[in-house]
């Protein structure tokens, strides 16, 4: 009984082996650290690929686990994107500026390097000002913490309210799509303080590191993915097992017999939402790096229903069901829309698979929910069950 | 015997039908207690303002020693005062297992950060194996509680709600959909939780109150008609008139 959290869990050890596994041979075959073997961009697509397993692992929880339909987690992404964005563009700016300005006989003010920071920055928006939003944008700790803080905060002041109302099922999910929309349109608005549509760009230039090629830092990033990951797909294994899991699956099933049995269902929701979305907000802080731009479009409200078919593809209510959903259908996307798939002539009309991919990937979710409910990790089901039919023979 | 509960001049209209009109109810520690009525006398609205579910019109509740009220309190906190429901159909958590099921109800700190970091103990698996026992499910500790048969289930809610250590338990139609074997067997159950705690029943089988050998409370339009023995209110003209006499 008083066995290790790790022991009582044997599939944690084995996605950890195999995501350890992974990094070592993407590594090896980089061209940035290793034989070359797979290009510096295809290393940055391993690396977002992960930071999207990430959130997908999140949503599982959220929605797998707590039954929340949450169609706005993209939102949270976003957001970190934006807040370790802000310092990504500000320090670089900083330094072009200062030394742009150290020719200059007379020493340039403060306020003048902070004023051509802020027209380089706006000048695309028609801006000369650093807008408030900003000011902590000069350091990293503090830009840290809005990763944290900000998805944190937003979901713990949506989630009150609407989980204290009782707002469930669907109108949950209307609801969360409306707060993504909501915020990705605000950010539009070039007045915003974000550069509006033009988004923050530039990113996958680390400040203080311009010696280091792209090749080497896209590794570094692919570790530090990998590594989120790690600790997310821990932390979480830890949240929904054990008595916590068992609470957080009973309310998916029957939430107001929890609450008769005395526990705040509520506390549990805004609990559950929050921890996800600061872990979301994580992933896009090490996504948008790797992607070098984040602008309103990427938190639009089809991303977040995209989260979701990567977790009913993948299969509910388990782990590395989200990890295995993301993976494959990030991937067969890239492979479709970026041109591996040959295009299928039929003589009066030619299938090309960029427009046609999505119309593929919504039959696949439609297929998945009818003729598959536990999804791909189904499939370890089946192989344990196999396994055990052998072991009985 | 002291008052545990105490429900005066309570009403309560859903779009201007009255469900509870000035009913006026109460209970000891320990009591046993049925309660009959004909269909849409207000029983399960009953139980819907005792738990919090419902919020009545008008009228008092006052729970305990000290009389505290229970109107404005939820349903979590109603059900940490020591208020236990177990409702009409069974309701376990049927993809976990009836030990899960049983931990969940025990009685234990019921925030999120105390669930998050709970730790097993001893003491708490003995009292799991005891409630099990109690409810003849020792054997199906390890299983699903889906897997369960309709009676078995049943019982794994009532030995939740016994987890639960509830000073009051609110039983709604417990025997419905049971063989004469289980239903004895229930029976059992509820008259020795009602030795150290108060126990509401509510039945439309006469034969099972019977064998409860409690006193009867008969409700008719969201309103005491009768109380008493069974025989007492069996023999009741209004309640042979409105219930039996059908």
């Amino acid at each position: 009984m008083n066995r290790s959290f790790l022991a009582r869990n044997p599939s944690i050890l084995w996605f950890l082996a195999l995501l350890g596994l992974f990094t070592l041979v993407v590594t090896v075959l980089s061209e940035g650290l290793g034989v070359g073997m797979i290009s510096t961009s295809f290393v940055k697509t391993l690396g977002k690929t992960l930071c999207l397993c990430l959130i997908a692992v999140a949503m599982d929880v959220v929605w797998g686990y707590c039954g929340i339909l949450s169609l706005g987690h993209f939102a949270f992404f976003g957001i970190g994107g934006y807040a370790i964005g802000m310092w990504l563009m500000y320090a670089r700016t900083e330094t072009i500026v200062e030394r742009s300005l150290a020719n200059q006989v007379i020493p340039p003010t403060p306020q003048e390097v902070s004023d051509a920071i802020a027209s380089q920055i706006f000048g695309v928006v028609g801006a000369s000002e650093l807008p408030s939003l900003w000011a902590f944008a000069h350091s990293l700790p503090l830009q840290l913490l809005m990763v944290v803080l900000v998805p944190g905060l937003l979901a713990l002041v949506f989630g009150w309210l609407a989980f204290r109302s009782r707002v469930t099922g669907v109108y949950l999910s209307i609801l969360t799509q409306a707060m993504t929309l909501a915020l990705s349109l605000y950010l539009f608005q070039n007045d915003s303080g974000l550069r509006g549509n033009n988004g923050l760009s530039g990113l996958q230039n680390i400040p203080g590191m311009g010696d280091v090629p792209q090749g080497v830092l896209s590794v570094w990033f692919l570790w530090a993915s990998a590594m989120a990951l790690a600790v997310g797909y821990v932390l979480f294994a830890f949240v929904t097992s054990g008595k916590m899991g068992s609470v957080i699956r009973a309310i998916r099933d029957d939430e107001a017999r929890v609450r008769f049995l005395g526990y705040h269902v509520e506390s549990y929701k805004l609990f559950v939402f929050t921890l996800t979305a600061i872990v979301a907000g994580i992933a896009g802080a090490l996504y948008y790096p790797q992607a070098g731009i984040v602008n309103p479009a990427e938190i639009a409200p089809i991303a977040s229903i995209y989260l979701a078919v990567w977790v009913a593809i993948g299969g509910r209510g388990r782990l590395y069901g989200a990890v295995m959903g993301t993976v494959f259908v990030t991937l067969l996307s890239s492979w479709f829309t970026g041109g591996g798939a040959p295009d299928i002539d039929l003589g009066f009309y030619r299938i090309q698979w960029t427009d046609w991919w999505l119309v593929l990937l919504g039959l696949a979710f439609v297929a998945v929910t009818l003729f598959a409910p536990q999804g791909l990790g189904g499939l370890v089901n089946k192989l344990k069950g196999a396994r055990a039919k052998e072991a009985k023979a | 015997m002291s008052t545990l509960l105490e429900m005066s001049g309570v009403s309560v209209s859903f779009d201007g039908f009255k469900a509870i009109n000035n009913l006026s109810f109460q209970i000891g520690e320990p009591e046993l207690r049925a309660i009959i009525g004909p269909n849409g006398a207000g029983k399960t609205t009953f139980m819907d303002i005792i738990t919090g579910k419902t919020k009545p019109d008008e009228g008092r509740i006052t729970w305990g020693e000290k009389n505290i009220s229970l109107l404005g309190k939820s349903e979590s906190q109603i059900a940490r005062e020591g208020i236990g429901r177990k409702f009409q159909k069974p309701t376990v958590f049927e993809a976990q297992t009836v030990r899960e099921n049983l931990a969940m109800a025990l009685r234990n700190p019921r925030g999120p950060f105390d669930v998050l970091f709970y730790k097993k103990t001893q003491e708490g698996a003995d009292r799991i194996e005891a409630i099990a026992e109690q409810i003849g499910l020792s054997d199906a500790l390890p299983r699903l509680a889906g897997e369960l048969s309709h009676g078995q289930k049943q019982w794994l809610e009532i030995g939740m709600l016994l987890a639960q250590e509830p000073r009051l338990l609110l039983v709604d139609e417990p025997a419905a959909g049971m063989t004469p074997a289980e239903r004895e067997k229930t029976t059992e159950m509820l008259v020795n939780a009602a030795k150290t705690r108060a126990v509401v029943v509510v039945e439309h089988d006469m034969e099972f109150i019977r064998r409860l050998g409690c006193r009867v409370t008969v409700l008719c339009e969201g309103a005491v008609l009768a109380e008493g023995s069974i025989d007492h209110v069996t023999s009741d003209p209004q309640v042979i008139d409105v219930y039996l006499g059908r």
